[in-house]
């Protein structure tokens, strides 16, 4: 082999210091595909005064952590990410970089992507390594990137390669990839780097920013209820409280609901929500759309509650009640109170 | 000189009313049947666009890269409101994955030369990628702000808007030219029915041939005239190909394209293994019990 693999790089995304979990997510994953390789794992977190936070990455599986601090990197904005990224990706080449696909991610990506003249995917749900055939050049490429992702509204899985020059670029979906259990005692190397941003990069400016922390995180939640169109109306959703409350659970909701105003967005499972994989989902008068299906289809246990037995909820569901939520769910709440 | 803009736009397949027509036997989506919309938040955008055209008087410009029947979604622009309509449309096109689509549209915007801003949906429902709105905005070196929901304010060299971040919103100000990605922040205004009257007349000069029994400008003067004539009426569609943006024959299409497709799996719903529960008391009170052993609750 003429020339050295690059190794597989990761965004670190953080916000005041707090790395972001799909990071974590990707150092996991970053760390398996770098075993299955041959090469390293080296994260890259950009920002000012960052301190602290580094460690974990290293617990996680990263081997170098590129530190790229300027006060032009806080807070975030695109384009002096994008520049101090870039001249990175030129001088180390790595084989494959990886980004998380929230809000910043998907901002990001694609302005490295089109510079670097890199094929990116978007929102991938699975990474493996694998050759690939390029029947139209008929030419052979060893151990690529097989960047798996839904289209299509979900309709279809497409598994995507990236042909030309290295990077191969992958946004992943939030919530997919396992965090593996942190070994503290692994350390790694710290690169600090002073990027060179230039003039043209600052022209985008920060007037103002009014965040709040999320009321739930699903993603860390052991048994949901959602709720879905089927519920009626704000009112009755005390009814999907109820269960929680009796069964030490979280509330989970449908777009339907979500746009309806019954329940904030933050509580919204699926393809423009949170992905969940808890170990008990009880879907309580949800159609069961894809995009709705895309966000928690891999719970452990999914029990589905509808008066129509043709929805789409029950191809995923392990349990179907054809019924009505307003009656099942006391007879559940009775039900479980009578057993414990 | 008006204030121009432009606002590309998609028509996509309707991904989110998968009727059951659309499905084949095996449970799968027939694409070729899906109908083909107007891409939902390229409509925001567009709505976002003639908003400024009422506030500072821009004049509008609507795009789109796709086969010839993408006229389709450029008339539906124009019914609502928008000034002058311009189709992207080439084989050399086809097959283009997110880079080589914003090259083309970034020859586009260059090809039109004045404009303060580019506007696009955020993601179109076909793919979902978002990408193509920042690779445009980088191929045309030019700031970005993504998930707008607003515009604040605009002056002549600058804008501020504001827009969705995680948790929450930021007042973003950017220098002009500038590219905005919008989400789902306005209603659509309808199509007026003045403006169906007309421009459902609106012609691309493919549209015109084929009028003509697929006539030939070399063989049939007349249409030179016609064009001339819808010129004059504003009801001209350009019809652009790749030469006429000056485009990079290795730069668009699956040519320009790094990304290649490997395989397609049809997401199929299998009703298999479900346990139909029934909505009695014993029924449920079972199910609980099993939930309790297997330590799946309490």
């Amino acid at each position: 082999m003429a020339e050295k693999r690059g190794n597989v790089w990761v965004f670190i995304e953080q916000e005041a210091g707090k790395i972001a979990d799909v990071s974590l997510e990707l150092i996991c994953k970053g760390r398996e595909i770098a075993d299955r390789l041959d090469v390293k794992t080296e994260a890259v977190i950009l920002g000012n005064n960052l301190e602290g936070s580094i460690e974990t990455l290293f617990h996680h599986g990263a081997d170098v952590v590129y530190q790229v601090e300027d006060k032009a990197l806080e807070p975030f904005t695109v384009l002096p990410y994008a520049e101090a990224i870039v001249s990175l990706l030129k001088e180390h080449k790595p084989n494959i970089f990886m980004v998380g696909a929230t809000l910043k991610g998907r901002e990001l990506a694609p302005r490295i992507a089109s510079t670097m003249l890199a094929g990116l995917t978007a929102d991938c749900t699975d990474l493996q390594i694998d050759n690939f055939v390029d029947k139209l050049t008929k030419t052979d490429h060893k151990d690529k990137l097989m960047q798996i992702r839904p289209a299509f509204g979900g309709n279809i899985i497409a598994t995507i390669v990236t042909t030309w020059e290295d990077p191969q670029m992958v946004t992943v979906r939030e919530g997919v990839m396992k965090i593996t259990s942190p070994n503290k005692s692994r350390k790694g190397k710290v690169v600090k780097v002073k990027p060179e941003i230039s003039a043209s990069s600052k022209i985008v400016k920060v007037i103002e920013r009014i965040t709040q922390e999320k009321s739930i995180d699903l993603k860390k939640s052991q048994i949901i209820i959602a709720g879905g169109y089927g519920v009626g109306s704000k009112e009755n959703f005390k009814i999907i409280y109820d269960l929680a409350n009796t069964l030490n659970a979280d509330v989970g909701a449908s777009r339907a609901a979500v746009d309806a105003g019954w329940i904030n967005h933050d509580h919204q499972v699926g393809q423009t929500g949170v992905t969940v994989r808890p170990k008990l989902y009880i879907a309580c008068g949800i159609s069961g759309s894809v995009q709705h299906r895309a966000g928690m289809d891999e719970s452990s246990k999914i029990i589905a509650i509808n008066t129509d037995p043709d929805a789409p909820i029950f191809s995923v569901a392990h349990y179907g009640i054809v019924g009505d939520l307003n009656e099942v769910i006391p007879k559940m709440i009775k039900a479980f109170r009578a057993k414990v | 000189m008006k204030r121009q803009l432009i606002v590309f736009v998609k028509q996509v397949p309707d991904t989110k009313n998968i009727s059951g027509e659309a499905m084949t036997p095996e449970g799968t989506v027939n694409r070729a049947a899906l109908p083909a919309i107007f891409n939902p938040e390229d409509l925001n955008a567009l709505e976002l666009g003639l908003e400024l055209k009422d506030r500072f008087g821009y004049s509008v410009i609507v795009a789109t890269m796709g086969p010839p029947n993408a006229a389709e979604v450029l008339r539906a622009a124009l019914y609502r409101g928008a000034d002058e309509a311009i189709l992207l449309t080439d084989k050399g096109f086809a097959g283009a994955d997110t880079l080589a689509t914003s090259y083309a549209l970034s020859c586009c915007a260059k090809t039109v030369k004045n404009y303060d801003l580019i506007l696009c949906g955020r993601q179109a429902i076909d793919g979902d990628t978002a990408q193509v709105g920042p690779q445009l905005a980088e191929k045309l070196e030019i700031p970005q702000v993504c998930y707008v929901e607003e515009v604040i304010e605009l002056e002549k060299k600058k804008i501020k808007a504001k827009r969705s971040i995680e948790g929450g919103f930021e007042v973003l100000e950017s220098q002009l030219p500038a590219l905005l990605t919008v989400v789902e922040c306005n209603e659509p205004r309808p199509k007026a029915a003045k403006r169906i009257m007309k421009y459902k007349k609106a012609k691309t000069a493919s549209e015109l041939k084929k009028f003509h029994g697929n006539a030939d400008y070399t063989d049939a003067p007349m249409l030179t005239e016609e064009e001339a004539k819808l010129k004059e009426k504003n009801l001209w569609i350009h019809e652009w190909n790749a030469a006429k943006i000056g485009a990079d024959l290795q730069r668009i299409g699956m040519k320009g394209s790094p990304t290649k497709v490997k395989k397609i799996q049809s997401v199929v719903l299998e009703a298999t293994e479900v346990v139909n529960v029934e909505p009695t008391g014993s029924g449920i009170n079972k199910l609980i019990h099993e939930l309790i052993e297997d330590h799946t609750l309490g």
